[in-house]
C-alpha cells in the first residue's frame, strides 16, 4: 500500500508552498492517489480546479496536509470517484461547474446543475442554454412493500432547502437518498475577480452558522497567500470568536435535537444560553453571529472594553445552567430511548469519507484540525479532540456537550492571557496561492485561493458537509422514517455550505 | 427535571427590561393589538429558505427563545404554507429554488403576504448578479414588506411584522 509520504516523495519538488506542499503530479501519480486514498493511506480533504488543473488536497498523519494538481488534458482527468466514492459527489459538481470530465465515474447526473441556470459550466465554457429542469434519476430501491416518500426541497420547519428520497418498507427506512444544489448561488464564480473585501463577505456567508470560522479560513488563507501575520492580539481574538460560535452551535443543535425528540425544555433552556452566548458576541464584537470581523489580516474591529466581563458573564451563566441540563438528558430515559443506537453510522464509513467535526468523532474518528493542524491561537493552546465510539445521535449530542465545555476553558484561557497591541496588519503582498482548514463547529472548513494583484483570481471553498451528508443516508438506514429529523439534526450539514 | 421546571415557576421572568428586551417589549405590544384586529387571535408563518446562507434562519429561531417567546403574541411557525398568513423569505431566491418559491406561495391562501427577510431577499445581497440566482424574493412573488439586514436581528424581525400589520 502506497503511503502518502511515499506519493509526495515521487512527485518531486512542490509546485507551491501555500504554506502546504502543492505538488504538480502526472496522471501516474494522480491515479496512485486514488488508489492510496481508496486503501485509506490518506484522507480526502477536498477536489477542485482552477480551469487548468485540477487539484486533490489529502491529508495524512505523519506527512500532513497536501496538495496534488494535475494538468487537465481536453477538460478530461482520471476520476478518483471511481476508486473512493467520497470524491463522487465533488467530481459531479466540478463537471457541472466546469465541464470536466473524471474519466471513469459512471455516475453521469448532474448534481448542483439543475437545468434552471440558463448558462452550462458557468466556470468552463459557459455557454448559455435555455432553462429546463432536467428530470433526475433517482437510484432504484424495488420490491414489493416499498413505498418511496418524497420530502422536499422546501422542509417544514425553519429549515434549509433539498430534497430527500425515502424508499421505506413500512415505517423502516430501506434507502434514502439526497438531493442537494437547490441553494447553489454560484459562489465560485462571484469569487472570480473580487476585491478582498467582497471575497471576504461572499465567504462568510457560505454557510451563516459557520460566518467565524468561514472568515477565519479565507482569512488565513490569504494571509498564507501574501506571507501576511496577524498581530498576536487578533490571532487570540480569532479564537475567542472561533469558540463562541462552536458553543452557540452546539447549545442550538443540542436543544433542536431534544426538541425533535419532543423534550422541548431542553430546546427552552438551550435556547437561553444561547441567546446569551450571541448577545455576548454583539456586545464584543458588534454582531450576534461575528460576520465579516475577521478580515485578511487580523480582525475588523478589536473587542468592546467591556467585551471580556460580557464573555465571562455568559460563560458563568452556561456554568450554572449546563450541568442540569446534561443531567437531564443523561437521566430522562424517554429522551434517551430515542437517541441512542439511532442513527448509528460505522467508524469505517466516517473514516472512509473523513467526516470531521461532530459525525466524525462520535464514530471514532479523532481528526480535529485544532489537533492535527494546529493553526494560531491553537498552536499555543493544546486541543484534545472529543471522542466517543458509538456513531450514534446520542454520541453526537456527547461530543457537542463535550466542545461546549471545552470551548468554555479556550475562551477563558484566551482572555485571561490576551497580548495587548493592534488587531490589523497591513497585508505583506497581493500575489500567490494559499490554502488554510480551520475548525468550524461542524468540523473543518477548507479555503484555496490564488491572488493576482490584491484580487482572488481563482477560490474554491469546501464545507464539512460535502463529506457528512452521505453517511447520513447511511445513518438512516434501518431506522424509522419519524427517526429521520433526529438522525438530521444530529448531523446538521449545512446545505448551502455544500451547495456553494 | 422536577427542580428545573419547579424553579422555572419561582424565577421571574426572563424577558426582563433590559434596553433590548424593553424594545421588543414595546414592539410586541403593538404587535398584539395590531394582529387581533386584522387576523383574530393567530398570525401563521411559513419560512421559506429561497437560497440563504442560513444566518437569518439562525435569527428566526430566536424569535421562539424564551427572550423573545414569539408564540406569546399568537405569532407562530407552521409547517405548511396552507396554514400560513405570511410567507417569510430568506435568502436570494436561487434559480433552482424559483418553482419551490414560487409554488409554496401558491399554496398558501390568501389573504396573505409575503416577507422579504434579510438583504439577500431584499436586494439580492451579495449574491445579486449570479448566473444562479433569479434574482431578490419582489422578483418571483410579489412582496409586502422588507426587513434588510444581515441577518436582521430579533428585534428587528419583531419590528418588520408590526410594519406589516400596519399596512
Amino acid at each position: 500500500m502506497t503511503s502518502l509520504a511515499d506519493l509526495l516523495a515521487r512527485s518531486g519538488t512542490p509546485a507551491a508552498r501555500m504554506p502546504a506542499p502543492r505538488h504538480a503530479v502526472s496522471a501516474e501519480i494522480w491515479t496512485a492517489a486514488a488508489a492510496a486514498l481508496a486503501h485509506g493511506a490518506a484522507d480526502l480533504m477536498g477536489l477542485w480546479s482552477d480551469g487548468a488543473s485540477v487539484y486533490l488536497a489529502l491529508h495524512a498523519p505523519d506527512s500532513g496536509l497536501a496538495v496534488l494538481s494535475l494538468a487537465l488534458e481536453d477538460g478530461r482527468y482520471p476520476s478518483i470517484g471511481r476508486h473512493h466514492p467520497p470524491a463522487q459527489r465533488l467530481e459531479r459538481a466540478l463537471r457541472d461547474l466546469h465541464g470536466l470530465v473524471p474519466v471513469g465515474l459512471e455516475d453521469e447526473r448532474p448534481w448542483l446543475d439543475h437545468g434552471v441556470w440558463g448558462v452550462r459550466h458557468p466556470l468552463g465554457g459557459a455557454e448559455a442554454r435555455p432553462r429546463a429542469p432536467v428530470p433526475y434519476a433517482f437510484l432504484r430501491a424495488e420490491g414489493e412493500p416499498l413505498h418511496q416518500i418524497p420530502v422536499g426541497p422546501v422542509h417544514a420547519g425553519i429549515i434549509e432547502p433539498g430534497h430527500f428520497r425515502f424508499s421505506a418498507n413500512g415505517e423502516t427506512v430501506v434507502r434514502l437518498e439526497e438531493r442537494l444544489g437547490y441553494v447553489h448561488k454560484g459562489i465560485d464564480r462571484l469569487m472570480l475577480g473580487a476585491d478582498m473585501a467582497r471575497a471576504g463577505r461572499l465567504a462568510a456567508r457560505l454557510s451563516g452558522d459557520a460566518t467565524v470560522a468561514w472568515s477565519f479560513a479565507f482569512s488565513r488563507a490569504v494571509e498564507a497567500a501574501t506571507g501576511t501575520e496577524p498581530p498576536p492580539r487578533a490571532r487570540a481574538l480569532r479564537g475567542v470568536m472561533a469558540e463562541l460560535e462552536r458553543i452557540a452551535n452546539h447549545l442550538g443543535d443540542i436543544g433542536a435535537v431534544c426538541n425533535d425528540a419532543a423534550f422541548s425544555i431542553m430546546l427552552a433552556h438551550c435556547g437561553i444560553l444561547r441567546e446569551t452566548v450571541l448577545r455576548a458576541a454583539q456586545a464584543c464584537f458588534g454582531h450576534r453571529l461575528m460576520m465579516d470581523a475577521i478580515v485578511p489580516g487580523g480582525l475588523a474591529r478589536d473587542i468592546a472594553g467591556e467585551g471580556a466581563a460580557r464573555i465571562a458573564a455568559a460563560l458563568a451563566a452556561i456554568d450554572a445552567a449546563f450541568p442540569r441540563l446534561v443531567t437531564l438528558y443523561d437521566t430522562s430515559s424517554s429522551l434517551q430511548d430515542r437517541t441512542v443506537s439511532t442513527g448509528r453510522v460505522s467508524a469505517d464509513l466516517v473514516r472512509r469519507f473523513a467526516a470531521g467535526g461532530h459525525v466524525g468523532r462520535a464514530s471514532g474518528r479523532r481528526f480535529d484540525t485544532r489537533a492535527a493542524l494546529p493553526y494560531p491561537p491553537y498552536d499555543r493552546l493544546p486541543v484534545e479532540p472529543v471522542v466517543y465510539e458509538e456513531g450514534d445521535v446520542d454520541a453526537r449530542v456527547r461530543v457537542r456537550i463535550g466542545e461546549v465545555r471545552q470551548a468554555q476553558g479556550l475562551i477563558r484561557a484566551l482572555l485571561a492571557d490576551l497580548p495587548d497591541g493592534p488587531v490589523l496588519a497591513p497585508l505583506a503582498g497581493g500575489d500567490g496561492e494559499g490554502l488554510a482548514l480551520v475548525e468550524s463547529f461542524r468540523g473543518d472548513v477548507l479555503v484555496w485561493l490564488r491572488l493576482a494583484g490584491g484580487s482572488v483570481e481563482r477560490a474554491h471553498l469546501r464545507d464539512p458537509s460535502w463529506f457528512q451528508w452521505p453517511l447520513l443516508e447511511a445513518a438512516i438506514e434501518g431506522n424509522i422514517v419519524a427517526d429521520f429529523p433526529l438522525c438530521n439534526k444530529s448531523f446538521n450539514c449545512s446545505y448551502s455550505g455544500h451547495d456553494l | 427535571m422536577r427542580t428545573l421546571l419547579l424553579e422555572g415557576l419561582l424565577k421571574t421572568p426572563l424577558t426582563e427590561p433590559g434596553p433590548d428586551q424593553a424594545e421588543a417589549g414595546r414592539l410586541a405590544g403593538e404587535l398584539d393589538a395590531l394582529a387581533r384586529r386584522m387576523l383574530g387571535r393567530s398570525l401563521s408563518i411559513r419560512a421559506v429558505d429561497a437560497g440563504s446562507c442560513n444566518g437569518c434562519e439562525l435569527e428566526m429561531h430566536a424569535l421562539g427563545n424564551a427572550f423573545y417567546d414569539l408564540e406569546r403574541f399568537g405569532l407562530r411557525f407552521v409547517a405548511s404554507p396552507r396554514h400560513a398568513d405570511v410567507l417569510m423569505i430568506t435568502g436570494p431566491v436561487c434559480a433552482n429554488m424559483r418553482v419551490a418559491v414560487e409554488r409554496t406561495h401558491a399554496a398558501t391562501p390568501s389573504p396573505k403576504w409575503v416577507v422579504a427577510v434579510g438583504d439577500c431577499a431584499c436586494t439580492g445581497g451579495v449574491f445579486a448578479g449570479s448566473y444562479a440566482i433569479a434574482g431578490a424574493a419582489e422578483d418571483v412573488v410579489p412582496v409586502d414588506l422588507r426587513i434588510p439586514g444581515c441577518p436582521p436581528d430579533p428585534v428587528a424581525l419583531l419590528r418588520g411584522l408590526i410594519g406589516l400589520l400596519g399596512v
